[in-house]
């Protein structure tokens, strides 16, 4: 799973990109976080978690296109009126990763919880180990 | 001529300043914007763990903590007169994932434990605490003697 660090461009290749038009990128023009990860395996899963501290379950947005896993989310947090002290200030996260054929992509789950995102991708049929029988004749 | 000037109020000031650090408590010079994007990682440099927004009113002190992924019966509050102390644990990967199937490992993890002092004390028995999508938020009421008060000037 290698991550995609390259935006789309927000762009037609040659054609500037007229004012009011939206972006076709998938990356918002807002400051954003890459959320930190952990990536693993299991026997037949590969299993994805990622930390997006304040962002509730509502505002998570998980989309898998043409082999890309985009997560996305908005924290819904304002700091403190009068802040003595600010050390922290939440906007958006966004990251991509790029899958490989691996990866069953329709069955891919994800659940969160106390701003920890789980995404859990299910290993294609064709790329779990097997044991092959050797049979002595 | 050699003159070495000695003044014990700046000696002391130095101390205090120098004590202050290594409690965590610089606040001027210990923070410098703009963070890394993933700067809110215990353990990704000698950073204060979870990171902290405080602010007040007249009447409360809010203070906002950033540590997602914890579970509430590690996590741990307490407040003495103007002392604020948080802990708790973030869980590391389950034991069951063999280090060799792990392919990225961000999150840190591990116990943490951070304590701030408050400008004033604050009344520790309606101290209110929730945690919401990994954000630890704390309203700690100020005692009524710490509360600011407002003195009518008379014009003569």
């Amino acid at each position: 799973m290698t991550e995609k660090t390259v935006a789309l461009t927000t762009e037609k290749q040659g054609v500037p990109a007229s004012a009011g038009e939206k972006p076709l990128a998938t990356r918002d023009d807002t400051r954003y976080i890459a959320p930190p990860v952990d990536i693993f395996e299991t026997e037949d899963t590969l299993t994805v978690v990622a930390d997006l501290p304040g962002v509730p379950r509502d505002a998570v947005d998980i989309r898998v296109e043409d082999g890309i896993l985009t997560i996305r989310g908005r924290a819904d947090y304002a700091p403190p009126q009068r802040t003595l002290r600010e050390e922290f200030g939440l906007q958006g996260y966004f990251r991509q990763f790029q899958l490989s054929d691996a990866v069953d992509q329709d069955r891919i789950t994800a659940e969160s919880r106390n701003g920890v995102l789980t995404i859990t991708l299910p290993k294609a049929e064709k790329s779990r180990p097997r044991q092959i029988e050797v049979k002595v004749g | 001529m050699n003159f070495v000037s000695f003044d014990i109020l700046d000696e002391m000031e130095r101390m205090r300043r120098e004590i202050d650090r290594i409690l965590g408590e610089d606040r001027a010079s210990s923070w410098t914007f703009p963070y890394s994007r993933i700067s809110f990682l215990p353990g990704r440099a000698h950073r204060a763990y979870p990171l902290m927004n405080i602010g007040e009113d007249h009447d409360n002190f809010y203070v906002d903590a950033l540590a997602p992924g914890l579970d509430r019966d590690t996590l741990g509050v307490s407040v003495t007169g103007d002392q604020l102390s948080i802990r708790g644990e973030k869980k590391p990967l389950p034991k069951s994932v063999k280090s060799e199937l792990v392919h990225r490992s961000e999150r840190s993890a591990g116990q943490f434990s951070r304590t701030l002092s408050l400008s004033s004390s604050v009344d520790s028995s309606k101290v209110q605490a929730t945690y919401v999508d990994g954000v630890l938020k704390i309203v700690l009421p100020k005692m009524e003697a710490a509360k600011p008060k407002k003195i009518a000037v008379k014009v003569g």
